[in-house]
């Protein structure tokens, strides 16, 4: 029998109550279709997103990632041939409920694009565009505050600090991309979804975008779709694998990338699909 | 399983695999040599195996060279991840296999030369049988991917260590009796020790090959007979 010290006790205490936090279902699909017109591109899909952690999405192209992806906040809304059946929830609540204001959920659903696609504006009213119409800020000092704490987490402030004023497509791809994740981060959101983020990127632009994904883990879930399979292996903590249009496999990284239950992930990630 | 898209893959794979089995069949021909010049003082056939532990190593170089170099270029996931990672741990402890027999080898002469008790060759040549059996039967479960055997296999080295330690006392009784066995018999304390740690060896490589071939951990406790320790309750 062993006799617990106090600091193995703390220690256990901790180790426990953050794994009760990630235990925490932040957004949950619940048997969710997709059509795009007669074409049915998702298959009744049920997975959870946790809380803080990196839930990524992986398998072949059109397998329906992006597709369940853009569901979790709407964005298939803006396609009109686009209908979703199912069920999603962010924090037990049903997003397609109609009550819901869809600009309200994709404030707590921020969203970040494959390609960086900055405003044709200024690095300054690049973040502070989402936080103005939101109206997150009183008055101007509000505003700096917001962009300025925006742009540190989305560690471009040392970079962005003494041009803010000149034109955010004037920044390298990366200093984009991490621009745009400080556009998202800026109106506060609780889910951030990214769609192959680092694909435009170069190997060093894309450590520093993944190095950020793991810092803003403890702030916000997210969810990240990647063509990488190393990307998803470093970043994530769970992974979904997606074969046309059906979930095959969801469960902790480690485990989908040395020891996967389903064949069809072995042949995926092994590089023996088709 | 599939074919990669890659068909390079899948040669580099079959390579390191092809490595480990041929390192495999070498350490088995070594321990059954060092055991055959050991029980029939044969100098010849010792000489032999201390020079195929070069051809050993170099075998062993040349795995972990393709299987670095492999890593480095396709970051091998899942199953193919493991194969590659098990084969550098197995590739170490053959090595080490070739290394033991060597060790035995080489004290071939040492015994030959002084008066062995005859009757002792028998419970040596009990236990290498027993151990090159071990050898012999780990590579080819590897080899057949048979989870199930590897887990079998491992558990039988505690027949080893049983033998071992009736080697152990049967050769303390033969110095005992007569001062001039000692330094043969201590020669053949260290083969008996070397073949132990050979079983060793042995159930690294069923461990290691059970996690390539099924992707989970043997229990890090083998099931073991000794009753001699008693646990302390706390």
């Amino acid at each position: 029998m062993n006799i617990m010290t106090e600091k193995s006790l703390d220690d256990a205490v901790n180790a426990e109550m953050n794994a009760r936090s990630n235990e925490i279902i932040k957004m949950r699909g619940d048997k969710v279709t997709v059509h795009y017109g007669d074409k049915q591109a998702l298959f009744g899909v049920d997975l959870d997103v946790r809380q803080n952690q990196v839930t990524a999405l992986i398998g072949p192209s059109g397998c329906g990632k992006s597709t369940f992806l853009r569901c979790l906040n709407r964005m298939n809304d803006t396609i009109d041939s686009a209908s979703v059946g199912g069920k999603i929830t962010l924090d037990n609540e049903d997003i397609y409920d109609p009550k819901i204001d869809v600009v309200e959920l994709r404030a707590r659903v921020g969203m970040v694009f494959q390609k960086p696609n900055p405003f044709p504006k200024s690095i300054y009213e690049n973040v502070a565009y989402g936080p103005r119409i939101h109206g997150l800020a009183k008055n101007k000092a509000d505003l700096d505050v917001i962009v300025e704490k925006s742009l540190q987490k989305a560690a471009l402030w040392n970079e962005a600090k003494d041009r803010l004023n000149e034109p955010g497509t004037g920044l390298s791809g990366g200093q984009q991309q991490r621009l745009c994740i400080a556009r998202a981060i800026a109106v506060a959101p609780e889910v951030i979804l990214m769609d192959e983020p680092c694909s435009a990127l170069d190997p060093i632009a894309t450590a520093k975008v993944e190095e950020l994904i793991d810092e803003l883990r403890e702030n916000y879930t997210i969810v990240i779709v990647t063509h990488s399979m190393q990307q998803a292996a470093r970043v994530s903590q769970r992974t979904a694998m997606f074969h046309l249009g059906y979930l095959v496999e969801e469960g902790p990284t480690d485990k989908m990338f040395t020891n996967p239950d389903d064949k069809r992930t072995q042949d995926y990630i092994t590089g023996r699909f088709g | 399983m599939g074919e990669h898209t890659v068909r390079s893959f899948d040669e580099e794979l079959q390579h390191v695999d092809q490595l480990i089995r041929d390192m495999g069949d070498l350490a088995s021909a070594m321990v059954a040599g060092a055991i055959r010049a050991l029980l029939s003082s044969d100098q010849s056939l010792a000489q032999n195996v201390v020079a195929d532990d070069t051809i050993m190593d170099a075998k062993q170089r040349d795995l972990d060279n393709s299987a670095i170099t492999l890593i480095a270029k396709r970051q091998p996931m899942a199953q193919d991840l493991r194969a590659v990672v098990g084969a550098i741990r197995m590739a170490g402890d053959l090595e080490r296999i070739g290394d033991l027999a060597k060790n035995i080898a080489k004290r071939v002469g040492a015994v030959g030369q002084s008066a062995t008790p005859r009757n002792l060759s028998h419970s040596i040549d009990a236990m290498a049988q027993l151990v090159l059996g071990q050898v012999r039967g780990v590579v080819d479960l590897y080899v057949a991917r048979q989870a199930e055997g590897l887990k079998e296999l491992r558990a039988d080295d505690q027949k080893i260590d049983i033998q071992y330690t009736a080697v152990f006392r049967e050769l303390l009784t033969y110095m005992m009796e007569d001062p001039r066995n000692i330094t043969a018999c201590t020669h053949l304390l260290f083969c008996a020790k070397n073949l132990e740690r050979i079983g060793d060896h042995v159930t690294n490589i069923a461990e290691n090959a059970y996690f390539v071939v099924t992707g989970t951990q043997l229990p890090l406790n083998r099931p073991k007979v000794d009753e001699t320790t008693a646990t302390v309750p706390a």
